[in-house]
């Protein structure tokens, strides 16, 4: 991205969204995939491209308290695997598998015994990985459900690159890397004012403008 | 030109100018007359067990002991050096994610004496994933084995022009490549070339069903949902996905060639169309409808 279009999204982002609304709507992703799957737990692993390893960023149903921010290998068990082909697949009874990352589940003292993935690609990125555990035994899996994973996974995945970018902006707002950075930031802080305070903040804005053109 | 031998090619004689056939030289590409007028699956792979068929299972390893997969034919591992330039040692790892196992495991059971071999690409770094894959599968090509099974793609364009030459190679040297196709709406190699077999999955529980799709990329669909497999560490699942129902074809492949060794690949492809679930159904009825045209596959009596 060069400076121009990082300020752009840094001013957009100040405007339209925090990483905390995109988190709630990562959060919201996975609580209705657990909900239409029937399933105990659902979340979004994302890559961490600089040490290479998946991090829970939305979690709901068991291990909501103790997983988010955890991070393990990505090159490790099922969530690696289906990361690094960009394929989905499906497996029951996960305990069985000693790579699947139990050290982590067992941790939190639930254990999956099934296991449904999808990869999340934006362009020819693969960001993370949608997990959604523990679908009712009662039920065989169906092609149906694997449609409806890839679905869900799209939409995550729109989600993730929308925090992806807000976090980039983010940066662009709070570090000194290019001296246009500070535009940004005005439009930030003039965006959070309220009333007269707005109105004059504004008024000194254009006023300033007009006086530098 | 020693590949094509088993087609009646005569190497003694002069060459053929390199892209056409003049009138004098017709006799000297004819096939052996040993295609049925029929082609059913009793003749293309009736009685075989994949005996003297190579298969390669190019993904994340396997677990060289597991009492559902063992023996291995080989087993490295790729990975790439200082220079970037590809690397194959023997693989003492086995499997990083146990998806290879399975896969090598759906193969032995079709086709139980056909001979397995592991090129595990997944696992060295995730950055250099593609990089490896890419090495993996000319790596997999230069080995000559009948079949390679990449239940696998790339999202990368930069990698599909490479990908692209690497399966069209494989195709003129007589290795099949089947490959999984993706399920989720986005752009993936190498399964959307035509030099490869792609798969998708059906629901059907028996293993021998595939079907032919008229409506391609994806070319066939193999059992791949509810597939109960070998996992690493000597364990055994239910699984689902593309990815399962590639090796169901890989090793249908096998048998096949295993019949009939001097199989091409669009020889082969030939085969497998003819023998599809739905294909066989469809010409059964149009038999039965038409007592006087026991044939209905057009051409397939002609080889």
């Amino acid at each position: 991205m060069t400076e121009k279009s990082e300020l752009q999204a840094a001013v957009a982002a100040g405007v339209i969204g925090s990483e905390e609304s995109f988190r709630a709507l990562l959060g919201a992703i996975v609580d209705v995939a657990r909900s239409i799957f029937g399933a105990r737990a659902s979340s979004i692993l994302l890559l961490d491209e600089d040490t290479e390893e998946l991090v829970f960023e939305a979690v709901v149903g068991e291990g909501e308290d103790e997983l988010l921010g955890v991070r393990f290998p990505a090159g490790k068990g099922i969530a690696g695997w289906v990361l690094a082909t960009r394929t989905p697949l499906v497996i029951e009874d996960v305990r069985t598998d000693p790579r699947f990352a139990s050290d982590v589940a067992e941790g939190t003292g639930y254990v999956p015994s099934g296991l449904m993935a999808a990869p999340l690609l934006h362009d020819e990125d693969a960001l993370g990985v949608l997990e959604v555990l523990d679908r009712p035994e009662r039920s065989l899996f169906s092609l149906q459900e694997m449609e409806l994973l890839g679905l869900f996974a799209n939409q995550a995945s729109i989600a993730v690159d929308l925090l992806l970018r807000a976090r980039r902006a983010e940066r662009v707002l709070s570090a000194d890397a290019g001296e246009l950075a500070v535009v940004a930031r005005l439009a930030a802080v003039v965006d959070g004012l309220e009333g007269d305070r707005r109105e004059a903040g504004l008024r000194l804005l254009r006023e300033l403008s007009d006086t530098l053109r | 030109m020693g590949e094509v031998e088993g087609h009646g090619w005569d190497a003694g004689k002069a060459a053929l100018p390199a892209w056409s056939l003049p009138k004098d030289a017709v006799d000297r590409i004819a096939l052996p007359a040993e295609w049925p007028e029929r082609v059913t699956r009793d003749w293309a792979f009736g009685g075989s067990t994949g005996n003297g068929a190579r298969v390669c299972i190019l993904d994340s390893g396997v677990d060289p002991g597991h009492p559902l997969v063992a023996p291995l034919e080989s087993a490295v591992a790729i990975s790439l050096g200082d220079d970037e330039e590809p690397i194959a040692n023997e693989d003492t790892e086995g499997d990083v994610s146990g998806h290879g196992t399975a896969c090598a495991g759906i193969v032995r059971a079709i086709a139980p004496e056909a001979s397995i071999s592991s090129v595990r690409v997944l696992g060295a770094s995730f950055t250099g994933t593609g990089s490896v894959l890419l090495a993996g599968l000319r790596y997999a090509i230069d080995q000559g084995f009948d079949v390679i099974n990449m239940s696998l793609s790339t999202t990368k364009k930069p990698f599909a022009s490479v990908l692209h030459e690497l399966a069209d190679s494989a195709y003129f040297k007589r290795t099949v490549l089947v490959a999984s196709a993706h399920n989720m709406p986005v752009e993936s190699y190498p399964w959307r070339f035509s030099s490869v077999i792609s798969v998708g999955s059906h629901e059907e529980p028996d293993p021998l069903a595939f079907f032919y799709n008229p409506s391609p990329p994806v070319e066939f669909f193999g059992r791949g949902v509810n597939v109960e497999v070998p996992w690493s560490g000597g364990r055994t699942l239910t699984v689902s996905g593309n990815s399962f129902a590639t090796p169901h074809l890989s090793a249908i492949c096998a048998l096949i060639l295993a019949k009939h060794p001097d199989l091409t690949p669009f020889q082969l492809k030939s085969v497998l169309y003819l023998t599809a679930t739905n294909v066989m159904s469809a010409r059964s009825e149009a038999a039965s409808a038409d007592p006087d045209r026991p044939n209905a596959n057009p051409g397939g009596g002609e080889q």
